[in-house]
């Protein structure tokens, strides 16, 4: 295990730690050491955009508190939800006095502690609904899409909940466009290589070299299907077919487009996936008004990459274009 | 022997939990890399060792002690081990409540409350692969051997026996929640991280309980 850190048990309290000492214009600190906030949260009379999740995921999760996106994240492990605690400590740093709106991805751990820390908050009067992301198609047959894990359709879930509640609009719009966003929404990751927790040492689980895994999770929760490594087109070709039948994505659709790496791919290889994604999008006659390629969320060191879809309707389309401005994501 | 303990000296029985709990970490991490993560020795060893530096000196009363050890995992701990165990060690704190002693019926109904609360937070089912499949036919097993005649000390020792049983039997199951259920099938073959942890808890709680009663 090649990696840098000093304590492997304290990875997410030294890179905490490093994130606010370099960019305290985006990020605050709160008297929970595992809650983060943008500096001018909580902002009055604004609807308060919560998230959180586990660590590892790099820029995701404290990558997108920003304005016109998240207020406030609750810090977990690597892997590992934050505590009810952090999640709730997050709520009142994000309360602006209109209730929150904590959007999330499908994991048990997270949805116990988001659970408790709910009905904390309700003790206090403080309202927070929630969106439960589940845009991972493979994760789960259609007739269950509630089981499906939530990845990277989230940080398109925040932006549009954030720019939702930059504009005035009271919690339950908030709700019921950042819910919009996730069920337009579709995602498929491919790992290429596995990766090591540090305080583990080792990889929890393996993919043969020169082979990929379809349908991987961004924990490495198996996929659909391992076979051998094939070319970047033909790697394109088979994320579309997975995601574009799911929602289904059609002819004339304006969409939103993310590419992601999972931590170690080259952005280089991202781009020559791109180009093929672009060229079926285009024959398909799919308008891309929004693009993102980048490592958008990541899963430590592991190879491989992500393909994030959202069919945008004038809302979305509206919401998506909106300036925000976080460590992960910036629109001008 | 007496059939029962003072609750107000049993603080000590966390600090055994605690001290189980650290000197398996490596192993139960181990159990859980080969469907999980692999950290569940890590992050319990980090909550449960969070805990046992708020007890303070002279230790509290059993249920106090159980509800700073609940307070913790629920608030520091986070992932799923978190909540369920944060419920797990109130829910028993909760049947300790305006009790003196600690006995055989006392204890049922903490076993009980414990199932219950897990039951509450979690989304699992009996079978599932999860720590319940160890504390289900432990609370059974404790129950039928104290309605049967057995006596206290007896009757522990039949749970803990029926945990490990419990534990083992999730070798053959399959997981259906968690992180671990995605693998579907290929869950099958191994023990789940929880029900090991959760059976060498309630081990450890019977065997500090019959200490204190020979003490």
């Amino acid at each position: 295990m090649n990696r840098i850190f000093n304590n492997p048990d304290f990875v997410v309290e030294d890179a905490v730690r490093g994130y606010l000492k370099a960019h305290p214009d985006i990020l605050a600190a709160t008297e929970n050491a595992r809650v983060l906030r943008r500096p001018l949260a909580p902002q009055k009379d604004k609807v308060g955009i919560v998230t959180g999740g586990g660590s590892g995921h790099e820029p995701a999760f404290l990558g997108y508190v920003g304005d016109g996106m998240v207020d406030a994240v609750a810090v977990g492990e690597i892997f590992s939800s934050p505590s009810a605690k952090a999640f709730h400590d997050a709520f009142v740093a994000a309360d602006g006095g209109r209730g929150v709106a904590c959007l999330y991805g499908n994991y048990a751990g997270d949805n116990m502690n988001v659970k408790l820390a709910v009905k904390q908050a309700a003790k206090h009067d403080l309202t927070v609904k929630t969106v439960v992301a589940n845009d991972d198609v493979p994760s789960a047959p259609k007739d269950e899409i509630k089981k499906r894990r939530g990845v990277a359709g989230e940080i398109l879930m925040w932006k549009v909940g954030g720019a939702r509640a930059d504009e005035g609009a009271d919690l339950d719009e908030v709700i019921a466009s950042a819910q919009k966003a996730i069920d337009a929404t579709r995602s498929i990751g491919i790992g290429l290589s596995p990766c090591t927790i540090p305080a583990v040492g080792k990889p929890n689980f393996s993919i043969e070299d020169g082979h990929m895994e379809v349908g991987i999770g961004h924990h490495g929760e198996p996929g659909v299907a391992v076979m051998p490594i094939k070319p970047a087109n033909e790697i394109a070709d088979l994320m579309l077919d997975h995601i574009l039948p799911d929602l289904p994505f059609e002819k004339d659709d304006d969409v939103a487009l993310l590419v992601s790496g999972l931590g170690a791919t080259p952005i280089m290889e991202l781009y020559i996936l791109y180009d093929r994604l672009a060229e079926v999008l285009q024959a398909r006659g799919m308008n891309t008004r929004h693009l993102f390629i980048g490592n958008y969320f990541t899963s430590l060191e592991m190879q491989g990459v992500t393909l994030t879809m959202m069919r945008l309707d004038s809302e979305l389309d509206r919401l998506l274009s909106a300036p925000a401005r976080s460590l992960g994501l910036t629109r001008i | 022997m007496t059939a029962s303990i003072a609750i107000k000296d049993a603080g000590g029985l966390v600090v055994e939990l605690i001290e189980a709990i650290n000197a398996n970490r490596g192993w139960l991490s181990e159990i859980d890399g080969a469907i999980g993560d692999g950290d569940h020795g890590i992050n319990m060893s980090k909550g449960f060792t969070a805990a046992g530096a708020k007890l303070g000196d002279p230790l509290p009363s059993l249920p106090d002690a159980l509800n700073t050890l609940s307070e913790t995992l629920i608030e520091d701990l986070g992932g799923s081990m978190g909540p369920l165990y944060g419920y797990l060690f109130s829910s028993m704190a909760d049947e300790l409540e305006g009790q003196e002693r600690l006995d055989a019926e006392v204890f049922a109904k903490m076993m009980h409350a414990a199932f219950e609360g897990v039951k509450e937070i979690g989304s699992a089912d009996v079978g599932d692969k999860t720590l319940l499949d160890a504390l289900y036919p432990a609370t059974e097993a404790f129950d039928e051997a104290w309605r049967s005649g057995k006596d206290f000390a007896e009757s522990l020792d039949t749970m803990s026996a029926a945990a490990e049983k419990g534990r083992d039997a999730t070798v053959d199951m399959v997981a259906k929640v968690g992180r671990a259920s995605r693998l579907g099938e290929r869950s099958r073959g191994v023990l789940d991280a929880g029900a090991t942890s959760c059976c060498l808890i309630l081990q450890t709680l019977a065997k500090g309980i019959k200490q204190r009663m020979q003490g």
